[in-house]
C-alpha cells in the first residue's frame, strides 16, 4: 500500500471513530440482542454474552477497487459463525482484516472489547487468536508434530541457550509442547502422519494439520479461510465434524469462510452473506437460504428478467 | 499413509548417535596415529576449517532461509578478532580469545543481517554483499587490526591450551577438531530445538510464522548472529591452525562462494551436508591435479589446472542443482538404503 493513502486511513479511520462509537456500537449491540431475542428464544446464554469479536465500519479498497465497504460484523462467543459470498466478495480480505495482515482504510476492530485500527499481527496468538490459510501454509521442512508444536512457539519464554545446553524452564517447555501437539494429533486423529514431513502429506491432510496447528495454542476465537477448498464431499463433511468437535472440546469460537454452501448450512450457527464487499444478509442458516437477495446474488434460482431487460 | 516411507525397509534400530560416535573416535584414536603430515596439512585442517563454516552458513541459509554472501567477512573478523584478543590483552587463554573473536563475528552479523528485516532472496544476498567488501577493506585500510605489519599478513600466535602446546600438525588438528565437534554437537541440538523449529517455520512460510506468534525479526537476527559467531570460529581455525598466518586477501569473495557451494553441493539444512560439502572442495581440487598430472603430464600446469578446476565445480553445482537438489547427503541416504536393502534381501 503506498504510503500517502495509508496515512490518509489513519486520519480518516480516527475522525470516523467518534462516529462510529456514537452511531454504530450501541445501536448495533441493541439490535443485535433484539434479533437474538426474535431469532433465538433458546440461546439466552448467547445473547447476554457480548461479542468476542466485533467489526464496525470496516472499509478497505485497494487502488480504486472496493473490497469491503462498511462491513458490520458480531460475533459471540462460542458460535460458529460462517461468511460466505461469490468469488470476489471481499471474504478473504475480511479475515485478513480481522488477523492484521489488511490495515482496513476505515472502521475498527474490537477483540475482546478492545479496538484496533489494525489487529496487531505479531500479537495475534497472544490475543487469543489463530487462523487457517485459503492456500496451505503449513512448515513443509518440517514434521507434523513439529508444525503443531510451533504453534505453541508464541509461549516459549526460554531462549535459544538454554534450549541447547538443555537447562532452565527449556525442557519443560519442550515436553509441554510436544505432549500438547500430540493430544491435538489424536483428537483430529493425524497421530499415524506424526512423524512425517508436512509437505508430503495428501491435500486433505494438509489442511487438518494446518487445522491442528491453529487449535493447538487453544485459541478463543478460530478464524478459518476456506478450510474445505478442494476436498472432496466425503473429506468436507469429515472437516465440518472436526470443526465442530474443536469448537465443542475446546469452547473456541469459530468464524469460517466457506464456498460449499451445503456444508455451511449445516455446520453454522449464524451466517452473514458478502456480495461486492458489502454485507447483504446476516442470520441463521435457514433464513439466509430464504433471503431473497442472498438468493439473487450468491445461491442463484433462474432469474425473473430473462430477457434482460433494461441492461 | 505410510506408502512412501515403507518403500524401503528402516534402518535396523542403532541409535542415532552411534555414528557420530564411531567417526569421533576414529577421528581421535586413529587418524593421529596413521596420519602423514601432508594428510593434516593439507586435507584434514582445511577440511575442519570449512565444514564448520558449511555448518555456521547452513544454521543461516539452510535452516533459516537467509542468503548469505558474506562468510568469508565473518571467518576475517573472527581470525583478526582473535588476533587481536590474543595481542592486546594480557593473560586471557586461547579459548577466551576465541570466544571472543566469535562474539564479535556475530555482532558484525547481526549488523549486516538488518537488512534481512525488509529484504529477501536475492535481494538480501546482493546486500549481505557489502559485508564482504567492507570488512575486507576495513582490514586493509586500518594496520591496527594487523598490528602495523608492513605486508598487512600476520603470523598466528603459537597454539597452546593450559599450557599445553599444540604446535605439531597432530596438535593443531586435535585443537580443531575438538572445536569443530563441540560446536557442531550444539549447532545439532540448536536445530532440533524450538529456536530451530522457527528458523525452519520463518524459511517455509513469513507470513504463517509471524501469525502464529513466531518473533520474526528476532529470530532472523538470532540466526544471523549464531550463523556468525560459528563461521568467526571457523576463521580463527583457519588462520591459525591451518595457514599459521592471517591476511585479508585470504577472504575475498571466492571464499565465500566456496561456503556457499560447500553447503548447496552436501545438503541444505542438514549437518553431515556441511561435511560431505566440504570434503569435496577440498579433496577435489587435489584429485584433479593428481589426476591431471597423470594424464597430461607437463602440460598440465598450475594456471590450467585452475581454470580446469572452475569448470568442473561449475559444472557440479548446475549438476547437484538440476538432478540433486537436497545435495550428497540425500545421496549417501538413498544409496545406504539400496546397500541395506540388497543386503537384507539376500
Amino acid at each position: 500500500m503506498p504510503l500517502p493513502s495509508y496515512t490518509l486511513g489513519v486520519i480518516e479511520a480516527s475522525a470516523y471513530a467518534p462516529e462510529v462509537f456514537a452511531r454504530g456500537l450501541p445501536s448495533s449491540l441493541w439490535s443485535e440482542q433484539q434479533s437474538e431475542g426474535r431469532v433465538e428464544p433458546t440461546g439466552s446464554v448467547a445473547a447476554v454474552a457480548s461479542p468476542l469479536l466485533s467489526l464496525q465500519g470496516i472499509g478497505l479498497s485497494f487502488g480504486g477497487v472496493v473490497a469491503l465497504a462498511d462491513v458490520d460484523l458480531s460475533v459471540r462467543p462460542g458460535e460458529i459463525r460462517a461468511i460466505i459470498g461469490p468469488n470476489g466478495a471481499g471474504k478473504s480480505s475480511l479475515i485478513n482484516v480481522i488477523s492484521g495482515v489488511y490495515r482496513p482504510d476505515r472502521g475498527h476492530v474490537l477483540l475482546d472489547g478492545v479496538s484496533y485500527a489494525q489487529v496487531p499481527t505479531q500479537r495475534l496468538a497472544h490475543l487469543g487468536v489463530a487462523r487457517t490459510f485459503q492456500n496451505l501454509a503449513l512448515f513443509k521442512g518440517l514434521s507434523v508434530l513439529d508444525n503443531v508444536a510451533s504453534g505453541l512457539a508464541y509461549k516459549v519464554r526460554s531462549n535459544f541457550a538454554g534450549q541447547v545446553l538443555g537447562i532452565g524452564r527449556s525442557r519443560g517447555e519442550q515436553r509441554d509442547s510436544l505432549s500438547r501437539a500430540d493430544q491435538v494429533l489424536e483428537f483430529l486423529d493425524l497421530t499415524a502422519v506424526r512423524d512425517r514431513l508436512a509437505g508430503t502429506l495428501p491435500y486433505g491432510l494438509q489442511k487438518r494439520v494446518e487445522l491442528a496447528r491453529a487449535l493447538v495454542a487453544q485459541p478463543r476465537l478460530l478464524l478459518l479461510d476456506e478450510p474445505m477448498a478442494g476436498m472432496t464431499a466425503s473429506e468436507k463433511s469429515e472437516m465440518a465434524v472436526f470443526v465442530r468437535a474443536a469448537r465443542d472440546r475446546f469452547a473456541t469460537t469459530v468464524v469460517l469462510i466457506e464456498h460449499d454452501v451445503g456444508v455451511v448450512m449445516g455446520l453454522s450457527d449464524r451466517i452473514a452473506v458478502l456480495d461486492y464487499g458489502r454485507k447483504i444478509a446476516d442470520a441463521t442458516p435457514d433464513e439466509v437460504r430464504n433471503d431473497q437477495r442472498v438468493i439473487d446474488a450468491y445461491l442463484g434460482v433462474a432469474s425473473d428478467n430473462e430477457d434482460g431487460a433494461g441492461i | 499413509m505410510t506408502a512412501i516411507s515403507s518403500d524401503f525397509p528402516s534402518a535396523p534400530a542403532l541409535p542415532k548417535w552411534i555414528a557420530p560416535v564411531l567417526l569421533l573416535a576414529f577421528a581421535y584414536g586413529v587418524v593421529p596415529l596413521i596420519g602423514s603430515s601432508y594428510l593434516f596439512e593439507a586435507i584434514l585442517l582445511p577440511f575442519l576449517a570449512l565444514s564448520l563454516a558449511g555448518v555456521g552458513l547452513n544454521i543461516l541459509t539452510g535452516y533459516a532461509g537467509q542468503v548469505s554472501l558474506g562468510s568469508a567477512a565473518f571467518m576475517a573478523a573472527g581470525a583478526f578478532a582473535a588476533y587481536n584478543f590474543n595481542l592486546r590483552v594480557e593473560g586471557l587463554p586461547l579459548i577466551g580469545s576465541i570466544v571472543l573473536a566469535g562474539l564479535a563475528a556475530a555482532a558484525i552479523g547481526i549488523v549486516f543481517g538488518l537488512p534481512s528485516l525488509r529484504l529477501r532472496g536475492f535481494y538480501l544476498a546482493v546486500s549481505t554483499l557489502a559485508a564482504q567488501f567492507f570488512v575486507q577493506w576495513a582490514l586493509t585500510k586500518f594496520s591496527w587490526f594487523s598490528n602495523d605489519s608492513a605486508s598487512g599478513v600476520i603470523d598466528a600466535p603459537r597454539l597452546s591450551i593450559a599450557g599445553f602446546a599444540l604446535d605439531g600438525a597432530i596438535g593443531r588438528y586435535l585443537f580443531a577438531l575438538t572445536i569443530v565437534a563441540i560446536l557442531t554437537f550444539l549447532a545439532h541440538r540448536l536445530v532440533s530445538s524450538q529456536t530451530g523449529r522457527n528458523f525452519i517455520a520463518i524459511r517455509d512460510n513469513e507470513t504463517a510464522a509471524r501469525i502464529i506468534g513466531i518473533p520474526v525479526l528476532k529470530t532472523k537476527l538470532l540466526a544471523f548472529a549464531i550463523s556468525s559467531f560459528i563461521i568467526g570460529v571457523a576463521g580463527v581455525i583457519w588462520a591459525f591452525a591451518y595457514l599459521r598466518t592471517v591476511e585479508p586477501a585470504g577472504f575475498d569473495l571466492d571464499r565465500s562462494f566456496q561456503i556457499l557451494f560447500i553447503i548447496i553441493i552436501g545438503g541444505l539444512a542438514s549437518m553431515r551436508g556441511a561435511f560431505f560439502g566440504a570434503a569435496l572442495i577440498v579433496v577435489f581440487p587435489l584429485a584433479l591435479s593428481r589426476l591431471g598430472g597423470f594424464l597430461l603430464g607437463d602440460l598440465f600446469d598450475s594456471g590450467v589446472l585452475d581454470m580446469s578446476q572452475r569448470i568442473v565445480l561449475g559444472a557440479l553445482i548446475i549438476l547437484f542443482l538440476i538432478l540433486e537438489p537436497d545435495g550428497l547427503v540425500a545421496l549417501w541416504d538413498r544409496v545406504r538404503r539400496r546397500l541395506l536393502f540388497a543386503w537384507q534381501s539376500t
